[in-house]
């Protein structure tokens, strides 16, 4: 018998049917829903794309950001900027907030790279306070105050009309439902994207170099490409999911635009609870996230403090996130990526 | 046989410190070189020049006919310079197979498929097959050098650089390693082995050089090394 590698595994197979039933039901559910949980629905889709992509930077490539806010504000601001000053359509020009955070993130990359582990992180973090700082002297974007989309422009988005007459839907609510199937297609993309990357020998050695970049290299990975393919991809990508954001609330301010509270600390938390370094943990931290926002909203700093009592619990009693709990106790592998040699036989035994 | 690598009047310092100074030899091809000496003489900073992990100060390093002075570690990789470390540094989140198997796939430039059936025979070869599917973090201390050994032969080595990789085994895990080793070996592997246990050194190499204080102190045949006096006197301590 030939040996064989295989990642393929029964639940992985049931993971892609489900998935596909899944994306079906997320298309049509605007049908039947009301507006308030496709708004839910947006907010989970783009925090769970967000979180993907810093788990691939974190947990697959060893890259630490806490600086990923500055993409998600630039993207949003080279939307609003395609809008109001050169006309554009606001769903038309969420590209421009794909290609604003590329052209930031090499700068980022060429400084932070510099650095490592704990200064990584911190260099990251000051590039995006400094990138909030200078967009908040963009006068003709609102200056530190910041502006709406205008009338003419929200009101005229492609696609809009169609929504309404198909669904017998206000504008508003039509321009909702467009922004949901935006995120749920940007959602969709971005997993089976990482999941094409890992199945890949590019995930071998990106794996190979979070696990030891010496080493890595020594073996004839070029650790520094990797590492800049990987953020390029990721703050590429992360600009997308900003413009949609703020296309879906027509209303940016650098201080909302660059959080990171919301555009960070969330997305880690997400990835740290769920479970960094594999893809479903985000998927599982996104909901635990939803739930407990849904539950504890209402207690202000409560909120906020019980959050962070959940992740420091998590870190400490199961620091490969409640997906690797549920994965070390049942084997369970919805997104397999580990290549599995059969076939083979040894002295004792065969595989 | 032609000389697959010459280092030629080779310095390296680290600030005031000379780790190597001005080293110079070859190694013909197919040939298994022990290189030995106290801690700190520079050994484990030798094979970080020659992988090019470090540049050199001073001197030339040609490998197999070409300068490769300059040249970055992965291009040497490419080359046919595979290593392994003194403390095992496998990729802990990966199984041994994938260990492997994205060793010969980057540093053979190879796609993944094309290098399963190599990957198997260097698996069997070091006795780790039965291990395959295991992840390297769950290894023994014996696996973990089994599987150094293994991954730096997936990379296609021509020359093979094992650095103390006998260090801390029993007497049977290390004469399995040394039988491992020597069936490389016959295959044709040129390799260069830091040493400090003797007996599976001479178990193997057709010539020592010795260094102490970033100098070769000796070079020959092991017999005639391990009889010379400065020798004895330096590195074994034997008052001669």
């Amino acid at each position: 018998m030939q040996p064989t590698v295989t990642t393929r595994t029964r639940a992985g197979t049931l993971t892609g049917l489900f998935a596909l039933l899944l994306i079906a039901a997320g298309l049509a559910l605007p049908a039947f829903a009301s507006r308030s949980l496709i708004q839910d629905l947006f907010f989970i889709l783009t925090m769970l794309t967000l979180a993907q992509l810093w788990n691939l930077l974190a947990g697959y490539g060893g890259l630490v950001s806490v600086g990923q806010q500055a993409f998600v504000g630039i993207g949003a601001y080279a939307m609003f900027a395609g809008v109001i000053l050169w006309g554009m359509d606001p769903v038309l020009a969420i590209p421009l907030g794909g290609l604003a955070a590329l052209a930031l993130a090499i700068p980022t990359a060429f400084f932070a790279f510099r650095l490592a582990g704990a200064y990584f992180a911190i260099g990251t973090w000051v590039i995006a306070e400094v990138t909030r700082l200078l967009v908040a002297q963009w006068k003709t974007l609102g200056g530190g105050t910041g502006t709406s989309l205008p009338r003419e422009a929200t009101s005229n988005i492609i696609g809009v009309e169609t929504i309404r007459a198909l669904f017998d839907v206000r504008e508003a609510a039509a321009r909702d439902i467009l922004a949901y199937w935006l995120a749920l297609a940007l959602a969709v993309l971005t997993i089976a994207a990482i999941y094409a990357l890992l199945r890949n020998r590019l995930g071998l050695a990106l794996a190979a170099v979070r696990d030891n970049a010496e080493a890595a290299n020594s073996v004839g990975i070029d650790a520094g490409r990797i590492r800049w393919a990987v953020f390029l991809i990721a703050a590429a990508m992360t600009g997308l999911v900003g413009a949609l954001i703020y296309v879906q609330t027509a209303r940016i301010s650098p201080d909302a635009a660059f959080s990171v509270t919301d555009w960070t600390a969330y997305v880690i938390f997400i990835v740290v609870i769920g479970g960094i370094g594999r893809i479903e943990g985000p998927i599982l931290g996104v909901l635990v996230f939803y739930a407990l926002q849904t539950l504890l909203a209402d207690y202000g700093a409560w909120y906020l403090l019980t959050l962070g009592l959940i992740a420091i619990a998590v870190m400490l009693f199961a620091p490969r996130g409640l997906w690797g709990l549920i994965s070390d106790r049942t084997g369970l592998q919805l997104f397999p990526v580990q290549r599995r040699l059969t076939g083979i036989s040894f002295k004792g035994g065969q595989t | 046989m032609p000389d697959i690598l010459t280092l030629t009047d080779v310095s390296r310092s680290f600030g005031a410190l000379k780790v190597t100074d001005g080293v110079s030899f070859s190694v013909p091809k197919g040939q298994a070189l022990g290189i030995i000496g106290p801690n700190g003489a520079g050994k484990s900073t030798l094979f970080n020049l020659i992988t090019g992990n470090i540049l050199p100060d001073a001197g030339s390093i040609t490998l197999m006919g070409r300068d490769v002075t300059r040249l970055p570690a992965r291009a040497r990789v490419r080359m046919g310079v595979g290593r392994s470390f003194q403390i095992p540094q496998p990729f802990e989140g990966l199984t041994v197979f994938e260990n492997l198997a994205v060793a010969a796939s980057f540093g053979q430039n190879r796609s993944e498929a094309a290098v399963t059936a190599d990957c198997v025979a260097i698996l069997r070869d070091c006795e780790l097959l039965h291990r395959a599917n295991t992840f390297a973090g769950a290894l023994s201390l014996l696996d973990r050098k089994r599987l150094e050994l293994a991954r730096a032969m997936a990379t296609g080595p021509e020359l093979l650089l094992l650095d103390e990789i006998a260090g801390g085994l029993t007497e049977g895990e290390c004469q399995a390693l040394i039988a491992t080793i020597k069936g490389l070996h016959a295959k044709g592997t040129t390799i260069i082995w830091i040493e400090h246990v003797l007996h599976a050194l001479t178990a193997v190499v057709e010539r020592l050089l010795v260094l102490d204080f970033g100098r070769v102190i000796g070079l020959g045949e092991p017999e005639a090394i391990m009889a010379s006096r400065e020798v004895r006197e330096i590195y074994l301590g034997i008052e001669v």
